[in-house]
């Protein structure tokens, strides 16, 4: 086996501080007293870029190795990788994060409009502009009485001031100082987080009213008081990483406060199953939301969060008519501490597609407004946000750009344990260097400048408030992108 | 190649103006003409349009369809929609003077009509339901013909052209109503067709419009899960709809509607302008109601069977100014309209942006016209 990645150290800047040693889970950096100098071990480096970024003189870069077996456009150099790593262990290989393959992103084939002459465009400095968004089925139900009054049929919903949350990551998969972080982040911005399929630990139940909770397969952690706590219950029917099978946490992250948190013994593999066994179809799923809606006494808006497959317009139009208030898509692209390769790299469809699909869909059957639609599954920027609501989303789910702003480099490792910046991992001595108190500040702040660039775009197209934006896909236009994709994006080409 | 108004969005600024005597004294159709005359920079010749109400006192009890036809084959397959749907109590071409700045002039025919009983009872829809939904099947439905007029004892009247030339085309000066508005439009690419001309109807709905709204794909998508079918692709067929869905569909009073196209900023509702009752109303109404925000400049004058409503943006990105005269109140995108229908008026304002000026008939004038 080769190395994936070289490391260079600069003789003339290394100072021998051996910061590179301590801060290397990997352990790829040790110092050699006869040698008197840093020596590398580049077969276990992740290209993590913790050392390089820790490193005093920037002494240190990570490159791919340019050992290349003989080209050839069929063979690649990691598909052949694979083979010898499978023929050797005989096992299923394993990522984490998103599917980092050359499939189109449609969101840089998407160019949004701006206000010319026969409109103003609005100056978010100096005019009102507004984000704020609620999510939830809306009962349009109205009467008035001989005086006037209006009477109306209020739903449970959930009002957000930024269109953006933090998607489900549990804890396990991430740290408790990360969970923190997010938690933090999501009461200080006036948005949500979700605990993802782990649980939530208690210390985190005073951030209840920012928080949703997740009820996956595995049902890990899920109690009264659990569902009672949040603002929201999320069913996870599937996740767009890894459609059709259920999440897999390694026994090594099973540390005490996880096993009491997912109520599972300590050290064992946390391994929900591929379907709830309680749902097999529909109808089934109809029972557990109307459950749950019971369980936490009609007071709160249920999720149902789906993985963009194939039909997913016809699933989405199902799980609408089943009681959902909310339909979570997450697309193809979306993250995951733990993932089959083969499975992350080639099921799933793109999340854009999957909106846009859903959106039509909706409103072909005048259900639209039954439900809300977030997104998810590789949101990078302002600008996929404000693309997503035009195609008709409600709101965005994001997690990998969430964990950038802690410190993720997108080494792609999580499933490892060893994560050093101290977001994928339960180690003690790796999770101590995400620093709650700075990592939440770094959240607010993400979220805060994606929002002031949200204003930005909307008032340059004239538009003042969020809602005249959603579904709104005459703002949008295609650019290099075939007949069929902008059908199927149900915009016009750049130029028409 | 240029394509023809529906098949493409066509931006278009505009003037309007209207007036509204609250005692239903009926005002003749010219002096409506003079008040757009005055502003004939703001228009560009494409596109000019009226609507009266009160004009068919002899007709008051049926619905008056205005039709253009671009064939008689159009016309032959709507008149037997019509025979199948309606009574048709009276029809006739509508009188039009020749005037040399109007041409291309399709067959433009008037029906006063009953829904048939029978076939409004196998509908199961109320009576105003049925007439929205057969107009809306032969704008939809039948290539070449257009409704541009059903409403009860009002009417449309629009065309290619200056608004005053399209007056004179139609003859205005023989029509008299307690209600006009009117509008004159400049849009920024030739639609050379009758239909897209404003104002625009539904049922005695009536919609003249200044501005071009950015809210318009996520308003038209969202009313079109209720049955509307937006084929013009104009701002005003949209406001028109969502006016109808609200007021006539929903039931909620005009100032409620005012509240959701043009709804108070979320600094208003937090500044305890509104009452706490108000404010959780219109708060419901941001979250319920939500795609039927309209946002971009726009201003409008509604009318409808027993009033007029008019209606700014809610950042006022048009002009639009009010005034009253005794029972008259008058409404127009400049005050020299205005004034050349009222030189001496008791009271003149701009009215703020998002709050709407609603006139209807007094009590005594609605049972009497």
């Amino acid at each position: 086996m080769n190395p994936l990645f070289e490391v260079i150290r600069d003789p003339d800047r290394c100072i021998k501080c051996r910061v590179c040693e301590r801060q290397c889970a990997n352990e790829v950096h040790k110092y050699d007293p006869d040698l008197d100098k840093m020596i590398s071990d580049s077969m276990t480096c992740v290209d993590c870029q913790r050392c390089v970024c820790l490193c005093p003189t920037h002494a240190l870069k990570i490159r791919p190795n340019e050992n290349q077996f003989r080209p050839n456009s069929n063979w690649s150099h990691q598909t052949m990788d694979e083979i010898y790593k499978q023929a050797e262990s005989g096992g299923v290989l394993l990522s984490a994060m998103g599917n980092p393959k050359e499939y189109p992103v449609y969101w840089d084939k998407i160019l949004l409009n701006a206000s010319q002459v026969t409109n103003p465009p609005i100056d978010p400095l100096r005019e009102p502009m507004e984000t704020k968004t609620f999510l939830g089925k809306k009962s349009q139900k109205i009467s008035y009485d001989a005086n006037g009054k209006a009477h109306y049929e209020k739903t449970p919903y959930l009002e957000l001031d930024v269109p953006i949350m933090f998607s489900a990551m549990s804890f396990g998969s991430i740290s408790k100082n990360a969970h923190e972080c997010l938690a933090r982040a999501a009461e200080e911005l006036g948005t949500y987080y979700n605990t993802g399929e782990g649980g939530l630990h208690e210390d985190f139940y005073k951030y209840g009213k920012n928080t949703i909770c997740q009820v996956a397969s595995g049902r890990f952690g899920v109690f009264k008081g659990y569902l009672d706590t949040g603002a929201a219950v999320e069913i996870k029917m599937g996740q767009g990483a890894k459609p059709g099978i259920g999440g897999h946490l390694p026994g090594m992250k099973i540390t005490d406060e996880v096993s009491k948190t997912r109520m599972i013994p300590k050290g064992t593999d946390a391994i929900s199953p591929a379907p709830h066994h309680d749902i097999y179809s529909i109808e089934d799923l109809r029972q557990l939301v109307y459950s749950l809606k019971e369980a936490t006494n009609w007071e709160k808006p249920v999720i149902v969060k789906i993985a963009a497959v194939h039909n997913v317009a016809a699933i989405a139009s199902g799980v609408a008519r089943s009681g959902a208030d909310i339909i979570a898509i997450d697309g193809f692209r979306g993250g995951t501490g733990a993932a089959p390769t083969r499975i992350r790299d080639n099921v799933g469809i793109p999340i854009e597609l999957a909106l846009a699909a859903v959106d039509s869909r909706l409103r072909d059957e005048g259900i639209r407004d039954e439900v809300s639609v977030v997104v998810g599954g590789s949101i990078r920027s302002s600008a996929d946000v404000v693309k997503a609501i035009a195609l008709g989303a409600d709101a965005c789910y994001i997690a990998s750009a969430a964990l950038m702003a802690l410190g993720c480099h997108l080494c792609r490792s999580c499933n490892t344990g060893k994560c050093n910046w101290g977001i994928a991992t339960q180690r003690p001595d790796l999770v101590k260097r995400l620093n709650p108190e700075i990592g939440y500040k770094r959240l607010v702040n993400l979220v805060t400048a994606w929002d002031h660039e949200i204003k930005e775009m909307m008032g340059g197209m004239g538009i003042n408030s969020i809602e005249a934006l959603r579904g709104n896909r005459l703002m949008l236009r295609g650019v290099g992108l075939s007949q069929k994709e902008l059908d199927i994006l149900g915009i016009q080409h750049a130029g028409e | 190649m240029l394509q023809r108004e529906g098949a493409t969005r066509i931006p278009a600024g505009c003037a309007i103006s209207g007036f509204i005597n609250r005692s239903g004294r009926r005002t003749n159709g010219s002096v409506i003409v003079n008040s757009i005359a005055c502003m004939h920079e703001r228009s560009n010749g494409l596109g000019g349009g009226y609507a009266g109400y009160g004009i068919y006192p002899e007709y008051k009890d049926q619905y008056a369809l205005h039709v253009f036809y671009d064939s008689s084959e159009a016309r032959i397959k709507t008149e037997a929609f019509l025979d199948r749907h309606f009574d048709v109590v009276n029809l006739s071409r509508i009188p039009v003077r020749k005037n040399p700045r109007i041409t291309d002039e399709p067959l433009i025919w008037r029906y006063f009509v009953n829904p048939l009983p029978t076939k409004l009872q196998d509908s199961q829809l109320d009576e105003r339901t049925f007439v929205a939904k057969c107009v809306i099947k032969i704008n939809d439905k039948i290539d070449g013909a257009y409704v541009f007029s059903s409403g009860k004892n009002m009417g449309v009247f629009k065309a290619v052209g200056y608004p005053e030339d399209v007056g004179d085309f139609y003859r205005l000066e023989e029509y008299d109503g307690w209600a006009w508005t009117v509008h004159g439009r400049y849009p920024t690419n030739t639609p050379g067709w009758w239909g897209g001309a404003h104002p625009f109807s539904l049922l005695d709905y009536t919609v003249v419009h200044n501005g071009e709204i950015s809210s318009y794909d996520a308003n038209r998508r969202f009313i079109e899960m209720f049955g509307y079918k937006c084929n013009l692709l104009t701002d005003t067929e949209v406001i028109t709809y969502i006016i109808d869905y609200l007021h006539r569909r929903l039931g909620m009073p005009l100032e409620d509607v005012a509240k959701v196209i043009a709804a108070p900023f979320w600094s208003e509702l937090e500044s305890g302008k509104f009452s706490p009752e108000d404010t959780e109303k219109y708060r419901h109404f941001r979250n319920v109601f939500s795609s039927l925000l309209i946002t971009g400049p726009f201003s409008i004058i509604l009318g409808f069977n027993n009033g007029l409503m008019a209606l700014n943006d809610r950042l006022k990105l048009r002009s639009m100014v009010a005034a009253e005269k005794g029972d008259t109140v008058y409404i127009s995108s400049e005050e020299c309209s205005i004034r050349t229908m009222c030189p001496d008026v008791d009271r003149i304002w701009s009215p703020r942006g998002g709050e709407p000026i609603i006139v209807t008939l007094d009590k005594d004038a609605q049972e009497r016209v």
